[in-house]
């Protein structure tokens, strides 16, 4: 999986937290999920991605890290899971998955993106809906939340593979 | 000098994204606002009420921000009406074409209260 794709995702979900959440972000070290489609969060936004590429963007909450983030984003606490949560992790994955794009076309590698889809649920699966390696990369959001962000990309008419350089850190 | 009574209606699909605009308009000091999940349920509000100004999303199901803002200009009733469009991508192409469709501003997701007032102050100066 080329890097030159990854960093873009990474760069949209801190800018997206940091302005719209006003939350900080800690960016963990990246991996390969393995076969496992369990969630590694409490409530996941998932959408597909087509173009050069297609794949898919997941971005998967903890429980503590949405309420926090949905909190932050309404300016009034949020303490339970509901549908304005449910939503809010779908406008959220929107966001980042736009922002991303637009950093991915301005590089010459143009994805179009459908609506994005919310699970929520202890131990919910994430079905990728293309075969591909899927790299997971972890903050910490706040204090003690955590999010994942799952990015699956393969050439759209190749499934080469490419061994990642280190990702780049956001400053 | 901007209006704060003006009439606003804000368009999204995402109740979250109509709930932080809301937040953002009445932290601006703008309280008459109301709220359409997408293109055709804000044409028919602006086909039915006195509106002031539109704050539209981009992408949303049965009619996308760039629509509704064409179905507004070619309205000799709606025309008038100045439309913010709010996206989360912000592509070239996408921009000249609603430029082309008579769009006065435009705004990035994410973006902060202070970048919209800037926005509406930008397109209400013109």
């Amino acid at each position: 999986m080329d890097v030159t794709f990854i960093n873009p995702f990474l760069e949209a979900a801190v800018n997206v937290l940091q302005t719209m959440a006003f939350t900080e972000t800690q960016v963990g070290t990246p991996f390969f999920k393995g076969k496992t489609p369990l969630s590694q969060g409490d409530v996941t936004g998932i959408v597909g991605l087509t173009g050069n590429k297609h794949g898919s963007l997941a971005v998967s909450f903890s429980e503590a890290a949405i309420l926090q983030v949905v909190s932050n984003m309404f300016g009034e606490a949020c303490k339970e899971m509901n549908d304005d949560v449910r939503d809010a992790v779908g406008e959220i994955t929107n966001m980042i998955c736009g922002n991303a794009r637009r950093i991915l076309a301005e590089q010459g590698h143009p994805l179009q993106a459908a609506i994005p889809t919310v699970i929520d649920g202890k131990g919910h699966k994430i079905c990728h809906p293309f075969p591909g390696p899927v790299l997971v990369i972890p903050f910490v959001v706040g204090e003690e939340g955590r999010c994942f962000l799952e990015v699956c990309l393969a050439e759209s008419d190749t499934r080469q593979v490419r061994t990642p350089k280190s990702p780049r850190l956001p400053n | 000098m901007t209006n704060h009574n003006m009439k606003i209606v804000t368009v999204d699909d995402f109740s979250t994204m109509r709930r932080i605009i809301r937040n953002m308009l009445r932290q601006l000091g703008y309280s008459n606002i109301v709220e359409a999940e997408d293109g055709v349920e804000a044409l028919s509000l602006l086909q039915r009420e006195k509106v002031d100004f539109v704050i539209s999303d981009w992408n949303m199901p049965n009619m996308n921000g760039l629509d509704l803002l064409k179905a507004i200009r070619a309205d000799e009733n709606l025309k008038p009406i100045p439309v913010l469009l709010v996206t989360a991508e912000a592509l070239k192409e996408y921009i000249v074409e609603a430029v082309k469709a008579g769009v006065n501003n435009y705004v990035v997701k994410p973006f902060t209260a202070e970048t919209l007032q800037e926005k509406i102050d930008t397109i209400f100066k013109n």
